[in-house]
C-alpha cells in the first residue's frame, strides 16, 4: 500500500477545520502521535488557548489484559473544561476505544458544551459508535487488524506515515 | 529461588518489601506515580483503573497516615474500600489471621493492604494465597513490625527524586532509631538499589542493628560529622513506647545529641530536604524550627504518598 503524505493530510486537516473553529476552541492531542497533530493544527488554525494533552493509558477498557504503560506521561488540560468547545485530536481512528477513553477522561474535568474528533486517517476496524467531525482522509477499504498505521516524527520535526506489521 | 514478589513474567504480583525488588520495578512505580499526582487538582479526582475491584485495610496495628492515604488512593482509583477495625474483630476472638483472610477472600477480596505487629504476616498472606491458587488477590504490606514499610520507603524516593531529580550524586542521611525501624530498613534498600553512593546512619550505638554496616551504609556517631555536606536529611521517629527501656536516658537528652536543630541543618548542604516519615516527636528528633521550616518537606512526603500508593494498587490490580 502506498502510504499517503502526512504533511499533505495536515494542511488538508486544518483548512477543513478552519471554518468550524473559533479563537476559544480548545485542542487536546492524544498520546504520541495525536499530541503532534495537535501542535501543527494549533499552530496553522492560530488557536489562542494553550494545547491539551491527554494520555489515555489510565482510562483503556484493556486495562487489565494488556497492564499499564510502564511510563505513562500524564493528562495536562490547561483550560478550563466547563463550557468549552474541544476537539479531540488523533492521527488514525480505528476502533474508537482510544476515543472513548479520551471523551471519559475529559468529563472528569467538568462539562463541555461541545465535543469534535479530527483525525487524519480513518482506518475502519470500528467497534464503538464512534465518527470523526474532521478526517482528511478515509481508506476505501478497511486495513486488516494485524496492521498499524501511527504516525512518526523524524529528528527535524517532519511528520510521516508508517505501517507496521505486527 | 523466585522472588515471591513477582510473578512468572516478572510483573509485581505483591509488595512485601524493597529488599530484593528489581531497579527496574522501583523505577516503574515511580514513573507511574509521577501522573497521578496531577488527579487531585480535577474536577473528579477518580480514575477508573480498579473499578469493581475491592480493597480490604488489614491493620492490626495502630495508624492514622498510612492506613488513611491507602484509603484515599484506592478509592482514586474507584475501587471499593473496605476498612477492618481488627481491634474489634474476629482475631481478637481466637480467629487465626489465614481464617480471617479466608474469609475475606469468601466475600471477593481482591487485594489486601496489611499493618502487623509482626515482622512476615503479609508475607505469609501471600504465601498463602499462592499455596491455595488465589494469584488474582495481591497483598501490599503497609508495615509488618521492624521488617518492612516498603510504600513508606518508595513514597521517600519519589520525594527525594522530586526534589533532587537523580539518585546517582547523592549523599543521604538516615538520622536517629534505626533499630526499631521498618522505615529505614526500606530505605536503606531503596536507596542502595537506586544507586544512592552515600548512605549515611547516625545515631546511637544502642539504637543501632548489630549489622548496620553490612546493609551498605557508613555509620556516623555523631549528627556534626554525619550530617556534613548531605544532599538529603531523614529523620526517624524516636518510638516513645521504647523510651521507658535501658536503651535511652530521657526524650530531653536525646533531644540534645540527636534531635535536628537548625545549626545542625546548616552542616548540610544549603539546599538540602528534611524528611520525616511521621508522626513527628517535635522537640524529641526534630525542633519545630526545622520540622515547619523551607528545607522540610515533611507535608509533600504526605501527599506523594498518596501517589506512589495508587501507582503501587494500579500495578497490581493489572494482571
Amino acid at each position: 500500500m502506498q502510504l499517503p503524505d502526512a504533511e499533505q493530510l495536515i494542511a488538508t486537516l486544518a483548512e477543513s477545520m478552519r471554518p468550524k473553529v473559533s479563537a476559544d476552541t480548545c485542542l487536546v492531542g492524544i498520546h504520541t502521535g495525536g499530541v503532534w497533530l495537535a501542535e501543527r493544527l494549533h499552530a496553522l488554525l492560530g488557536l489562542s488557548q494553550p494545547l491539551g494533552t491527554i494520555d489515555v493509558s489510565f482510562y483503556r477498557d484493556d486495562y487489565s489484559a494488556k497492564g499499564l504503560h510502564p511510563q505513562p506521561r500524564g493528562s495536562k488540560i490547561p483550560f478550563d473544561v466547563e463550557g468549552a468547545h474541544i476537539v479531540i485530536v488523533d492521527d488514525v481512528l480505528y476502533t474508537g476505544r482510544t476515543t472513548r477513553a479520551a471523551l471519559n477522561e475529559l468529563f472528569d474535568y467538568g462539562r463541555p458544551a461541545r465535543v469534535e474528533l479530527a483525525v487524519l486517517i480513518d482506518r475502519g476496524g470500528r467497534e464503538l459508535p464512534i465518527g470523526a467531525s474532521f478526517c482528511a482522509l478515509t481508506l476505501p477499504e478497511a486495513l486488516p487488524a494485524g496492521q498499524n498505521l501511527q504516525l512518526e516524527r523524524a529528528d527535524s520535526g517532519a511528520l510521516s506515515m508508517r505501517l507496521i506489521h505486527a | 529461588m523466585r522472588n515471591p514478589q513477582l510473578n512468572k513474567h516478572g510483573e509485581l504480583q505483591h509488595l512485601l518489601t524493597i529488599d530484593g525488588l528489581p531497579r527496574g520495578i522501583i523505577t516503574q512505580i515511580l514513573d507511574i506515580a509521577a501522573p497521578f499526582t496531577e488527579v487531585a487538582e480535577r474536577e473528579v479526582k477518580k480514575l477508573p483503573l480498579l473499578r469493581g475491584k475491592s480493597v480490604f485495610n488489614l491493620f492490626f496495628e495502630n495508624s492514622t497516615r498510612t492506613r488513611t492515604t491507602f484509603e484515599i488512593a484506592a478509592k482514586r482509583l474507584s475501587a471499593d474500600v473496605i476498612n477492618l477495625n481488627v481491634a474489634t474483630s474476629s482475631t481478637k476472638k481466637g480467629e487465626t489471621l489465614l481464617d480471617t483472610v479466608d474469609n475475606l477472600c469468601a466475600m471477593q477480596a481482591d487485594m489486601f493492604v496489611v499493618r502487623h505487629e509482626s515482622s512476615g504476616a503479609p508475607h505469609l498472606i501471600a504465601q498463602h494465597l499462592e499455596n491455595t491458587g488465589r494469584d488474582h488477590i495481591h497483598v501490599v504490606n503497609a508495615g509488618d513490625g521492624r521488617h518492612a514499610h516498603p510504600t513508606q520507603g518508595l513514597l521517600d524516593m519519589y520525594t527525594i527524586r522530586h526534589y533532587k531529580k537523580e539518585f546517582h550524586n547523592l549523599t543521604v542521611a538516615i538520622v536517629g532509631d534505626v533499630l526499631h525501624s521498618r522505615v529505614a530498613r526500606s530505605q536503606i534498600a531503596a536507596l542502595t538499589t537506586l544507586g544512592v553512593p552515600e548512605v549515611r546512619v547516625i545515631g546511637p550505638k544502642t539504637l543501632l542493628p548489630t549489622d548496620v554496616e553490612k546493609m551498605g551504609v557508613r555509620y556516623f556517631a555523631s549528627m556534626e560529622e554525619g550530617l556534613k555536606g548531605v544532599d538529603v536529611v531523614m529523620m526517624l521517629r524516636l518510638q516513645n513506647e521504647r523510651m521507658n527501656g535501658a536503651l535511652l536516658p530521657s526524650p530531653q537528652e536525646f533531644f540534645k545529641v540527636w534531635g535536628l536543630t537548625a545549626e545542625k541543618l546548616a552542616l548540610a548542604k544549603p539546599d538540602a530536604i528534611v524528611m520525616h516519615p511521621g508522626p513527628m516527636n517535635r522537640g524529641v528528633e526534630i525542633d519545630s524550627a526545622v520540622a515547619d521550616g523551607n528545607q522540610a518537606v515533611i507535608l509533600p512526603q504526605v501527599t506523594f504518598g498518596i501517589a506512589v500508593r495508587m501507582a503501587v494498587m494500579s500495578m497490581l490490580g493489572s494482571h
